[in-house]
């Protein structure tokens, strides 16, 4: 018997019966969604966390607070200080292009515009750590954050938030930050790269503006980072700056640290291995939700095959070889397996792009998932068709003539 | 023994296209055995047009059954055109339904959701012709029994005398050496059943062997040898030019 045949005789019989055949189907369905959807949720923040990651470089320490703790006892959230960054900053001889960052959302306005944008208080290394070019202008500088000057540097798209496109046009325009107005000295290039950060809508002003004149004299910094020239300096860096932030916040040797020292690459590491736990997760419920839409599968097949009886004798009286049967009814539960893995390719690819519209979160529905997603559902429609097919292959063809 | 009954003619190999010797078939229903056919010797040749008679339960269908491959005897022996068909597993038999054996059933048996021109499609697509060349055999062979204007109904579109002419379309499509019929005209009018009868006569006339049954002496009549069962036995077996001389 010809493949085209068989196909043809197991589509007519899916169609024959279209609305139990889609219904049969949505246990795989809903499975294959389920772990595109996610895979594709996986997916997204891996490349989104890559791509930051891309963005910031690899040989770039971040310093945070951490909670320190004595005896086990959280003594609450501790602080950076300007004074930690400046003691990098001095004492790690030029191993260190260091930068504090001192961030909040604050109003901006300019002429009728307004918005609420990202005010970051840095030193011009910040521009060196993160590889920013400049579009127009010049950066601030070392002066400038020595005299807390009231200067701003816009990333790319926040001059849009501002009314203004093309944006050169606000250079050497006063913008209103919280009240106060900062001249506009430079528009940086695109960074493109989404992220959390989203660099293009920051607005940089000097660090020592940002807690003077803006964020109230508080000397909290929310990070520093430090960078080093080459990754291979990495290890060295990371000793030195445990060392100078140990002796700066007067640790005793064997205490724990109250500040987080993370290098990209850690995070990477990081967030790789929550990302297989999360695999094995999907692993889990892709599995079980196949087992339940595969039984579902071998049920109406049984079913078809029961009410399809007088139609295996008829082909069996005619000269049909047992494997024909066979081959017809396994054909019919892989049509039913891979139908439904493809519409949950596709409704799991809905869902997916739905989170990306919506939800603003990032996902990528990779070539690899729909291939495997189809790949097991026909495998589910092979094993779980298996045994029905053979029910049918074994008829006696008198007695299924005979069957009412 | 009423069954041993030998026919005029003197036969070659190549002429006869049946031959049983002890052809036996019991089932076994828990602890009683029904005989349904219980030792059948019987030779058919190469064109002729046989009915078996018999009342209800002597066997007719079982040994139709057999004899078309459909079903295996428990005992004896049976040569399909000199093969010795008793002995072949369930696959071979399938592929001597399909290649020598045309069937037409007293229910019709067709696919209610194919087409006249599929249904009659069925044995070519189990013997591998081309999609092309089934459908110029079903088409030549529905015209034979004229229906070139219902190719692409469905059994449901027909009438039961159409449905039947499908049936034995079907059963010629693949050039059968033995059409077996089984009460093809059990659930047809008298009128319809005539018809069908003609169109088998037809055919015995251009050579086709044909063995069918029927309960009814009329349609008996249009068969050149009557075979008569009864409890599974052969009762009698004459040429219908000498009707009544049994034994
Ligand atoms: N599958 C079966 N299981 C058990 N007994 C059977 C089976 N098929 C047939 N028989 C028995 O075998 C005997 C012969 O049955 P068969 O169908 O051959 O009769 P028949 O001559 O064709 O009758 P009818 O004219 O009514 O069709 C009957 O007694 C029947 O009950
Ligand atoms: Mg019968």
């Amino acid at each position: 018997m010809l493949v085209f045949e068989i196909v043809m005789v197991a589509m007519g019989a899916v169609r024959a019966n279209l609305l139990r055949s889609v219904l049969t189907t949505l246990g795989i369905v809903i499975g294959i969604a389920a772990v595109i959807t996610m895979v594709a949720l996986g997916e997204g923040a891996q490349q989104q966390i890559q791509a930051e990651i891309n963005r910031m470089g690899t040989s770039v320490l971040t310093i945070s607070p951490g909670q320190q703790r004595s005896f086990g006892v959280s003594r609450g959230d501790t602080e950076l200080s300007i004074d930690d960054a400046l003691a990098l900053r001095v004492e790690t001889g030029g191993l260190l292009t260091v930068s504090p960052e001192q961030q909040t959302y604050m109003q901006i306005s300019y002429l009728r515009w307004n918005s609420r944008s990202r005010v970051v208080g840095v030193w011009p290394e910040y521009f060196n750590i993160y590889d920013h070019e400049l579009l127009h202008g010049r950066f601030f500088t070392q002066s400038e954050v020595q005299g807390r000057r009231r200067v701003a540097v816009l990333g790319y798209s926040a001059s849009e938030d501002l009314g203004e496109t093309p944006p050169e046009i606000l250079l050497g325009e006063t913008i209103q930050i919280r009240g106060i107005g900062f001249e506009v000295v430079g528009i940086l290039a695109e960074k493109g790269g989404s992220g959390f950060l989203r660099p293009d809508e920051n607005i940089f002003i000097p660090q020592s503006t940002a807690q003077y004149r803006v964020m109230g004299s508080r000397d909290r910094l929310n990070t520093i980072y430090a960078a080093t020239e080459t990754p291979e300096e990495l290890d060295l860096a990371y000793a030195e700056i445990d060392r100078i932030m140990r002796r700066e916040h007067r640790l005793r040797a064997g205490e724990d640290a109250d500040f987080n020292i993370r290098n990209n690459a850690d995070m990477l590491e990081t967030f790789n291995e929550t990302r297989q736990t999360f695999t094995m997760l999907l692993a889990g419920i892709a599995g079980i939700s196949l087992l339940v839409g595969g039984i579902g599968i071998m049920n109406i097949m049984l079913v078809s095959v029961t009410e399809r009886t007088r139609e295996i004798g008829v082909r069996k009286a005619l000269g049909a070889t047992k494997r024909a049967i066979m081959t017809q009814f396994l054909v019919e539960a892989l049509f039913l397996c891979v139908l439904g893995g493809l519409l949950g390719v596709a409704a799991g690819y809905a869902a997916a792009e739905a989170m990306s519209r919506f939800a603003e979160w990032e996902t990528a529905v990779s070539p690899q998932a729909v291939a495997a997603a189809i790949g097991f559902s026909a495998a589910v429609g092979l094993f779980f068709g298996m045994w029905p097919a053979r029910r049918a292959a074994a008829l006696d063809p008198i007695d299924a003539l005979r069957y009412e | 023994m009423l069954a041993r009954i030998q026919v005029g003619r003197s036969t070659t190999l190549s002429d006869e296209i049946i031959r049983t010797e002890g052809l036996t078939k019991h089932y076994v229903l828990g602890a009683e055995t029904v005989r349904a056919v219980r030792g059948v010797d019987l030779l058919i040749r190469r064109g002729e047009f046989v009915a078996v008679m018999g009342p209800s339960g002597s066997g007719k269908s079982t040994l139709m059954n057999m004899i078309g491959c459909l079903d295996t005897p428990t005992d004896g022996k049976y040569w399909l055109n000199n093969q010795l068909v008793s002995e072949l597993t369930d696959d071979d038999l399938a592929r001597v339904r399909n290649r020598q054996i045309g069937f037409v059933f007293q229910t019709f048996n067709l696919l209610p959701r194919a087409t006249a021109a599929h249904n009659v499609e069925l044995p070519l697509i189990y013997a591998g012709v081309s999609s092309k060349e089934r459908r110029r055999r079903a088409e030549e062979k529905l015209a034979l029994v004229g229906l070139e204007d219902r190719m692409e109904h469905k059994p449901p579109e027909l009438s039961g005398g159409q449905r039947q002419r499908v049936a034995v379309a079907r059963a010629l499509v693949n050039e059968p050496a033995l059409l077996l019929a089984d009460e093809p005209t059990g659930n047809l009018d008298s009128v319809t059943s005539a018809d069908i009868m003609r169109q088998l006569n037809d055919l015995n006339k251009q050579g086709q062997t044909i063995v069918l049954v029927t309960h009814e002496h009329d349609i008996a009549e249009h068969a050149k040898r009557q075979i008569h069962l009864k409890d599974g036995f052969v009762e009698r077996d004459f040429m219908n030019e000498m009707v009544g001389s049994a034994v």
